[in-house]
């Protein structure tokens, strides 16, 4: 259980740092969430690409970050970059 | 009655070319001036490229009392429309000048507030007569003595062509009886970059318009200015006439922010057309927006596919963007000087640094190489953030 919580805690972040940002009511942003099901458009996603730069202190560079299309999607980026899951061979 | 209207004189500065006749040359030889950036400090962007009017030193162009009133992009300006005039003296009464620009002199504030913020320093009273926007219409007014309608249009990257256009309109009308139009832009401080970083539409590379693999825009500066004048009125005084602007048409795509529609550029384009008196099978060749970002060419190409029909399988589309940067509200001015060059040369320019077809693009670009081609009518298109769009006709003499 221990060794998952940095991971649950780096979901839990992203998850409030979209709500945060969007002006979202924190239930409604989940991990099954498409970007486009919250009405996050292009414009809206460059911001939270930047806030969460800023909460996790991590540069998200322009490869990673076109394909976070998705709540879930941007919890993976951001824990790959946080090197809290292998990276794909 | 509606008068025509020539151009007969063309004042550039850019990173391909420091007078007209420089920048025509690279750009129809398809030489693309992007390069290592060097007026912010190396490493501090993601982006290490930019399109820089390197060679360009105000010391040649201001004395030193002058060049403490002037931003760079005030500066740009001014040295274009030095040589568009090349001398000559337009009545001061019955003229206008119409610039452009969409950041002002922002390297001057970016300069202050950094002293005031970061070094406790005080802010220079010259801030505000540097940073506002109609500086450059001003600055040009002064030298000119030209005393009849002069202003600034900040649309942002339309800017220049709606300067141009309005400009157009008041010769064509009577309402002046020659206009300097035409814009410029100095995007170089570490707060404006950044400001562009945090977009994510920035190439870390190189500027590929209508290319699968483009990856975003690169950042040019400059400064373009055109001498327009009834073309009788040319005619008679025997000036170099460079062709004609045609047509002019704007709209606004109240779609997004910053996401472009083809339906807003398809209207601007056709309002161009009936503008000018002309059918779209007319039209010999496009100078795209073409900003290298995923959105634009591929929505703009869906614009002129609206818009044409099939003429669009037969109608060369390229974007100068690729050589001379995308210097915003300077940008429809640069690229008016390249279409003037195309008419008056009869060789179509390239889109530089093209690799792969994507077929979101499925246009004739003109890739790479430039085209021996003389066309009679060509289009320069601007669509902004904002959805801000301006299309400009013009018309070869031949």
């Amino acid at each position: 259980m221990c060794e998952n919580q940095p991971r649950e805690d780096a979901v839990r972040r992203v998850i409030e740092v979209i709500a945060r940002t969007q002006k979202l009511p924190l239930e409604t942003v989940t991990l099954d969430k498409t970007f486009e099901d919250l009405k996050i458009d292009s414009l809206d996603g460059i911001n939270i690409l930047f806030a969460l730069e800023s909460e996790f202190k991590i540069d998200i560079p322009d490869e990673p970050a076109r394909q976070m299309r998705s709540v879930h999607d941007a919890a993976e980026g951001v824990k790959k970059l946080l090197g809290l899951v292998p990276t794909e061979q | 009655m509606k008068r025509r209207v020539a151009v007969t004189g063309i004042g550039v500065v850019s990173a391909v070319g420091l007078n007209f006749p420089a920048f025509w040359e690279s750009i129809s030889h398809g030489e693309t001036g992007i390069r290592p950036m060097t007026l912010v400090p190396p490493g501090s962007l993601r982006f290490p490229n930019a399109a820089e009017a390197l060679g360009f030193r105000t010391e040649d162009h201001f004395d030193e009392k002058e060049a403490g009133f002037v931003d760079r992009f005030t500066q740009l300006a001014a040295v274009a429309a030095r040589e568009a005039l090349a001398g000559y003296k337009p009545n001061p009464d019955t003229s206008a000048i119409v610039t452009g620009t969409s950041a002002g002199g922002q390297t001057t504030e970016d300069e202050n507030f950094h002293n005031l913020y970061a070094k406790r320093e005080r802010v220079s009273p010259l801030t505000i007569p540097r940073v506002m926007g109609d500086a450059a219409a001003s600055r040009i007014s002064l030298e000119t003595g030209i005393t009849g309608p002069v202003y600034t249009v900040s649309t942002a990257c339309s800017s220049s062509n709606h300067a141009i256009g309005q400009a157009y309109w008041m010769v064509r009308n009577g309402v002046v009886d020659a206009a300097l139009a035409g814009g410029s832009e100095a995007p170089f401080s570490l707060g404006f970059l950044k400001s562009w970083e945090a977009m994510r539409v920035v190439s870390p590379d190189t500027c590929r318009p209508f290319s699968k693999d483009r990856r975003g825009l690169i950042l040019g500066e400059g400064g373009a200015m055109l001498l327009l004048e009834p073309l009788d009125a040319a005619v008679a005084r025997g000036a170099k006439i460079w062709g004609e602007i045609a047509g002019f048409g704007m709209s606004s795509d109240a779609f997004h922010l910053t996401q472009p529609s083809s339906e807003g550029a398809a209207r601007a384009i056709r309002a161009a057309l009936a503008d000018a008196g002309i059918q779209p099978e007319a039209v010999g060749y496009i100078n795209a927006h073409g900003t290298g970002t995923t959105a634009n060419d591929a929505t703009e190409c869906q614009a002129i596919r609206e818009v044409f029909g099939g003429h669009a399988d037969d109608l060369p589309v390229s974007s100068t963007k690729s050589m001379h940067g995308h210097a915003l509200g300077a940008a429809g001015a640069l690229e008016a000087a390249a279409v003037l060059g195309a008419l008056a040369h009869g060789i179509l320019p390239p889109t530089a640094n093209f690799t792969t077809p994507d077929p979101a693009c499925n246009l004739d670009v003109i890739p790479n190489q430039p085209r021996q081609e003389q066309v009679e009518w060509a289009l320069s298109n601007s669509f902004a953030f904002g959805g801000l769009n301006a299309v400009l006709v013009f018309r070869a003499r031949l």
